[in-house]
């Protein structure tokens, strides 16, 4: 499969993303958009790993595996990340009742 | 037309369509159903690219246990009402026009890359056999450091999550004051 279409899909995947982000007022809401972004990433990373592999397969046998090993660690990195926002968005509701992320602008004062 | 490829386009027109209603459903709940889809088609696509370890570590992980997380999260603050103040009409067109300016920017940019292929159904590197020998020589540092932070991050949500002690101790008093009555009832 030509590895522009993983590219696309990959770019189409990571917009819908961002416009989540950008319109959107829940914090959960706002959260799963971010997971999306890192998912669109880590399948773009997946399809350049392959196409590393078969371009290098005749000199390294196991040319392309960092890739994949690569959105392993960043799947790590995002069950970190989801423990940790997900506490921050629960002591949001208890102190506001309610998860609107403009609450958020009283970190200013 | 052969066979992945069907199962490429098929995939591809899922995994869109379920990230928009994602994006665009009201229901909190709904959202995190529709997001679930999403990451299984995304795993369809890890299997198409024979990465089976990473499809079946996507299901487990972000659809097994992350997902559960949103929804138990939102289960027990009872979001699933659509309660949500909206952005206003300006805001989120804004938002779009911006998200449609980046998706227009990046496809322009990158029409013109060349045509390479990516194997799809053949090669060993994604299989669990080669891809746990590399991790552990290899990458068996960034693993070990891995594991420093989940446990950082698990002290760090227990921590936050964990609550005041001041509103407990105000509680406590509400609740003496509210016994002391029935105490006194009870002796005369």
């Amino acid at each position: 499969m030509d590895i522009r279409y993983y590219i696309f899909l990959s770019i189409a995947l990571f917009v819908i993303g961002i416009v989540g982000v950008l319109t959107r007022r829940n914090a959960i809401i706002i959260f799963m958009c971010i997971e999306l972004m890192l998912n669109s990433v880590n399948l773009l990373l997946v399809a350049f790993s392959k196409m590393h592999h078969l371009a290098n397969a005749a000199t390294n046998p196991t040319a392309g595996s960092d890739g994949q090993l690569f959105v392993f660690f960043i799947m790590v990195v995002a069950a970190a990340e989801v423990s940790v926002g997900l506490a921050i968005i629960v002591m949001l509701f208890r102190n506001t009742h309610s998860i609107d992320i403009n609450f958020l602008n009283r970190l200013k004062h | 037309m052969a066979i992945t490829q069907i199962l490429f386009w098929a995939l591809s027109v899922l995994a869109l369509f379920s990230a928009l209603m994602m994006v665009t459903s009201k229901n909190p709940v709904f959202s995190v159903l529709w997001l679930i889809v999403t990451f299984f088609t995304i795993s369809g696509h890890y299997i198409l690219l024979n990465a089976q370890f990473l499809a079946v570590v996507n299901i487990i992980v972000y659809a097994g246990a992350i997902m559960v997380l949103f929804l138990f999260v939102i289960m027990l603050m009872n979001l699933s009402k659509s309660t949500e103040p909206q952005k206003s009409r300006w805001l989120k067109m804004a938002g779009a026009v911006a998200g449609g300016c980046l998706l227009l920017v990046l496809v322009a940019a990158l029409r013109g890359t060349e045509t390479r292929m990516a194997e799809l159904g053949t090669g060993k590197i994604g299989l669990i056999q080669n891809l746990g020998h590399v991790l552990f020589t290899e990458y068996v540092v960034p693993f070990e450091i891995a594991s420093i932070l989940f446990l950082s991050a698990m002290v760090g949500a227990v921590v936050i999550g964990k609550r005041d002690e001041r509103p407990a101790a105000v509680s406590e008093e509400d609740i003496r004051k509210v016994e002391e009555p029935k105490e006194a009832m009870n002796l005369s």
